[in-house]
């Protein structure tokens, strides 16, 4: 297990309730982190839509997460 | 150089900071705070960021569009927070030595932040309720374009 910290923004946050959390996961990738918060928190978003960062830098779903990570979960965006 | 701000967006400022004597064109581009989307009558519009992934992702966005469209300079500030109906949300401005830089450049700066950047926005509606505008939304019908 690795204990990861998670952060929500926008309608995720919303969804979740809090805008941080420290999860114990079984995770090896962001896209299982996603996953594994999805189903916490009932979140109906594909992930195609959504992006996702590790420690402050932009990351593919596909990217392993290691213990003490931090995930960002950003829904999908809307500026301009 | 890419920014966040809370404040109003001062534009006449910001041109000015693009100033260059070798400039022989400049364009802006100004995404305003709009007062209707997809029939819903919109009181004003809520900004979030990333701030830090912003200007991250943003200084990519800017020197790609350098590289592709070579310029003098260019600037960029998105606004955050409560924003009423017709307030710039969004402004970019290049200077280039001739205008077919700074105009396709201002084009793949705004193209690339609606569907790059970590920023949402909440629709406040007239009838009370609310909603974030998703991606598919904002590509199609943004709110600001």
């Amino acid at each position: 297990m690795k204990q990861i910290t998670v952060r929500y923004f926008a309608m995720f946050r919303e969804h979740a309730g809090v805008g941080k959390e420290t999860l114990e996961l079984d995770a090896a990738t962001a896209r299982d982190v996603f996953e594994a918060t999805r189903t916490r928190h009932g979140s109906q978003e594909p992930t195609g839509h959504c992006k996702v960062a590790i420690n402050d830098h932009m990351a593919e779903w596909d990217a392993p997460v290691n213990d003490g990570d931090v995930v960002l979960l950003f829904p999908p965006v809307a500026g301009g | 150089m890419i920014e966040v701000s809370i404040s109003p967006i001062d534009t006449a400022l910001l041109q000015r900071s693009l100033e260059n004597p070798a400039a022989g064109g400049y364009c802006a581009f100004e995404g305003w705070v709009r007062n209707e989307n997809e029939g819903h009558v919109v009181k004003r519009l809520e900004y979030e960021a990333y701030e830090p992934l912003v200007v991250e992702e943003g200084e990519k966005v800017l020197a790609e569009a350098k590289a592709r469209f070579p310029f003098l300079e260019a600037r960029c500030v998105h606004r955050v927070g409560l924003l009423e109906i017709g307030e710039c949300a969004v402004w970019i401005g290049v200077a280039s030595k001739h205008r077919d830089e700074a105009f396709k450049a201002c084009r793949y700066i705004i193209d690339q932040i609606k569907v790059r950047l970590p920023i949402w926005k909440k629709e406040h509606y007239a009838d009370g309720d609310s909603g974030w505008v998703n991606c598919e939304r904002c590509a199609s019908h943004g709110i600001a374009d």
